[in-house]
């Protein structure tokens, strides 16, 4: 058996799987008596015949960037962070605290440091179960299950007890102040003279997410660190005897794919709804591994599979708006991705890598004899 | 607080745990065989569905129709009335249902994880998104009622009662079931009219898999070959036995629990199916897992212990502690934390340091809000509902009696050639 091509294992492994998934979702919808062809001409027309569409598309998008990075570092280093969301709702508290306590002259001043305060409270909560896996060996999907619920308890209580505004009903904090106004997109094309994306939420935090998309590029690909990172993920005994420290390997990594988790609040939290809410993340965080998992863990390929994470989130409620298939299909069309692209990986791969034997001229692949 | 309270605790106690119990089962089978499953969750969904979706059909259209019968009511008022026949309770063909859609999540990780050696724990998650987004579009097509069943008890849309769609609760020979006659009883009394009467039979049937479990997995030569298989697999692979084969019935046994599981949430404690309704169980169930270090008997006590944190937050949602009390946890704590850092590692002191950090200012944060340091301060309910988690937490930290899982767990079994 021979070893697939790279473009093989890169654009057409995950290619087939989306089909699979694809396929799979049409007959779905198939069985609840709507026709696929037009769910996927809605969906598209939806998301992506419109500006208005590709702003809610981009919007989407921008969020599952950030958790789909989260989830790729750490699957660089062989751990499974699995708690994006909770990582997120701590940073959407951090955004939430830079937001309504400082008296912003300006957003840019506003943004960094909410760019700060969402990484700091993101990495901060997934620091515990990273401690916990590289000092006690205490299983991390464990500890970061716990810690999604946790955060979900702590962000009820906080909001309900202290951050909620004298009268109010609602489990919300208070709106954040003019200052800390993230302009959207619509808004920033405004300025060059261009009418697109209207009213919609795509805003600035969108460039952020592709700024770490490179940065996590060059994180991972073009440092020392990165190596060290990518060293452990392939063999932790092979790396401990390179020198690298095991525990500082994993705390770090998680450190950083918290903080990207965390970094989601600047555009759900402060670039939205422009306040703290209850369920903010609208389970973000799990999108994410199927971001991560489409992707092959690069940051372009995440950038891309969150596009598409994007399209299917705005073509899903255009759906649930128009035709009798409810919003949830959306979460059936990403069960399928992560199970066909993450857990039957081998199901796809296999018959592609016969195939290819097969094709392979004998020839060229035959080890010359010594 | 009287007797009676005290067995209306523990009776809720009871009731809240059997869904864990069963679900925490259904993960020892299959995690004692070297198979990690955060699936339960969705299983259980799917269960919770199906058996009430299959359920509601059958009360709704009896297999035998409607015949004319006279129906008496307390008063000896007789009437003529339509009645159902049903040659079989709809709720056991529900049950069934359940347990069959279960089974097909189990055999889709089993296939994932056992058959193409894929990662045990992405199938589990696509399992639970697939469990949460079918349920919910299989049933807005079927009753279109906004991704719920009908409900299983009340009338149908004819007016006739129904009957046979959920598990009843089974009153025990000479148990009293009015809070009037039960208030004046013995204590006795209380605990067995409470406590030991009243339950549906998939409470008896859960608290009876208990022994079963151990049992079979420690006193059959198939639990033998089961727990081996979750520690060395190659070591079974050698003495001729199918490693497969094993890890497929652990799945399907695992699927079975979790059905009964997820029936009994829609069609005994609840009335039908509601979306997302199994509102983490799962989890909880797994956490009672690692609480129970992989035992059946430790999975009751685990259980029970949440279901009893349940019942307590639901009996007594206004907990209050004196502020004095919290203080010294936090500070005791926080002190033991350093003194624990100190004499470890660098990374000990950071990280531990800075817990303690904030866990002094939450105890100075208390102290300055309240007049008093005597005073006493309410509980947060997210912090009680949250308890399983911060203890499972401690419990794999293992500082306090080391939870170890099987050594071959989560890891797919290659064949040497």
């Amino acid at each position: 058996m021979g070893k697939l091509p790279a473009w093989a294992d890169v654009i057409l492994i995950p290619l087939i799987s989306l089909l699979l998934a694809a396929g799979l979702s049409a007959l779905v919808i198939l069985a609840i008596g709507e026709s696929p062809v037009e769910a996927v001409k809605l969906m598209v027309s939806g998301a992506l015949g419109s500006s208005y569409g590709w702003g809610y598309t981009l919007y989407y998008a921008t969020n599952f960037m950030f958790t789909g990075l989260a989830v790729a570092v750490a699957f660089h280093a062989r751990i499974f962070n699995i708690g994006g969301e909770g990582q997120a709702i701590l940073g959407g508290l951090g955004v939430a605290l830079v937001c309504l306590y400082v008296p912003w002259p300006h957003w840019s001043l506003a943004l960094i440091f909410a760019i700060l305060g969402g990484a700091v409270f993101g990495a901060l909560w997934a620091a515990i179960p990273a401690y916990l896996q590289a000092r006690r060996g205490s299983h991390i999907v464990i500890t970061t299950i716990m810690f999604n619920f946790i955060a979900a308890g702590l962000l009820i209580y906080l909001l309900n007890e202290l951050l909620k505004p004298l009268g109010q009903m609602e489990p919300a904090s208070a709106s954040f102040p003019e200052g800390a106004h993230l302009p959207s997109l619509g808004d920033l094309l405004g300025m060059f003279g261009i009418d697109m994306f209207g009213r919609t939420p795509a805003n600035i935090s969108l460039l952020i997410a592709i700024i770490a998309c490179f940065g996590v590029w060059v994180l991972i690909w073009r440092t020392r660190l990165g190596y060290e990172i990518r060293a452990f993920g392939h063999s932790e005994s092979a790396a401990k005897y390179a020198g690298i420290d095991p525990i500082n390997t994993t705390m770090i990594a998680m450190l950083i794919s918290g903080g990207l988790a965390g970094l989601m609040a600047i555009n759900n939290v402060m670039g939205e709804a422009e306040r703290l809410v209850l369920n903010a993340t609208e389970g973000a965080g799990f999108i994410g591994i199927a971001v991560a998992l489409m992707g092959r863990n690069h940051p372009f390929g995440v950038f891309l599979a969150a596009i598409l994470f994007g399209f299917l989130y705005q073509g899903g409620a255009e759906l649930a708006l128009w035709t009798s298939i409810p919003r949830e299909m959306i979460v059936v069309i990403q069960a399928l991705v992560i199970m066909f692209t993450g857990a039957l990986d081998d199901m796809v791969r296999a018959p592609l890598i016969k195939l290819f034997d097969v094709f392979r001229s004998p020839a060229r692949d035959q080890v010359p004899a010594e | 607080m009287d007797f009676l309270t005290l067995f209306q605790v523990g009776d809720g106690a009871i009731r809240l745990a059997i869904p864990l119990l069963l679900a925490c089962l259904a993960g020892l089978f299959s995690e004692r065989a070297g198979i990690f499953d955060i699936g339960l969750e969705g299983k259980m969904l799917a269960a919770a569905f199906f058996s009430a979706a299959i359920s509601a059909h059958f009360a709704f259209n009896p297999m035998g129709g409607y015949i004319e019968a006279e129906v008496c009511d307390a008063r000896n008022v007789c009437t003529m009335q339509e009645q159902p026949v049903h040659y079989i309770a709809p709720v056991w063909i529900g049950l069934m249902a359940g347990i069959a859609a279960s089974l097909v999540l189990s055999l889709i990780h089993g296939l994932a994880s056992i058959t193409f050696r894929g990662n045990q724990l992405i199938s589990g998650v696509a399992i639970n998104f697939l469990a949460a987004g079918l349920t919910v579009v299989i049933a807005q097509s079927w009753f279109a009622q906004g991704g719920r069943t009908p409900s299983l008890s009340g009338r149908d849309d004819a007016g006739r009662t129904l009957e046979g769609g959920r598990f009843e609760s089974i009153d025990w020979p000479g148990a009293f079931t009015r809070i009037r006659e039960m208030r004046d009883a013995s204590p006795g009394m209380q605990f067995y009219s409470e406590l030991v009467s009243g339950h549906t039979i998939l409470v008896y049937l859960a608290l009876f898999t208990v022994p079963l479990s151990w049992w079979v997995l420690y006193r059959t030569r198939f639990g033998l070959r089961l727990r081996a298989v979750g520690e060395n697999p190659a070591a079974v692979d050698t003495a001729g036995i199918s490693v497969v084969g094993l890890r497929y019935a652990a799945v399907g046994i695992c699927g079975v629990l979790c059905g009964i599981a997820g029936a009994y949430l829609s069609t005994a404690v609840q009335a039908g199916f509601t979306k997302d309704m199994t509102a983490n169980r799962g989890f909880i169930a797994l956490a009672a897992l690692i609480f129970a270090k992989w035992r059946p008997w430790y999975a009751l006590g685990a259980c029970l212990l949440f279901g009893l944190f349940f019942a307590i937050e639901n009996r007594f949602p206004d907990i209050r502690v004196p502020a004095l009390g919290i203080i010294a946890f936090l500070l005791v704590s926080s002190a033991l934390m350093m003194v624990y850092a100190l004499r470890n590692l660098k990374i000990d002191v950071i990280v531990l340091g800075t817990l303690s950090a904030i866990f002094v200012a939450i105890a100075l944060g208390i102290g300055v809000s309240v007049e008093s340091i005597t005073q006493s301060v309410k509980l947060p309910t997210q912090l009680i509902q949250s308890l399983p988690y911060i203890l499972t937490v401690i419990a794999v930290a293992g500082f306090v009696g080391k939870a170890i899982p099987p050594r071959a767990g989560g890891e797919p079994y290659v064949k040497e050639r």
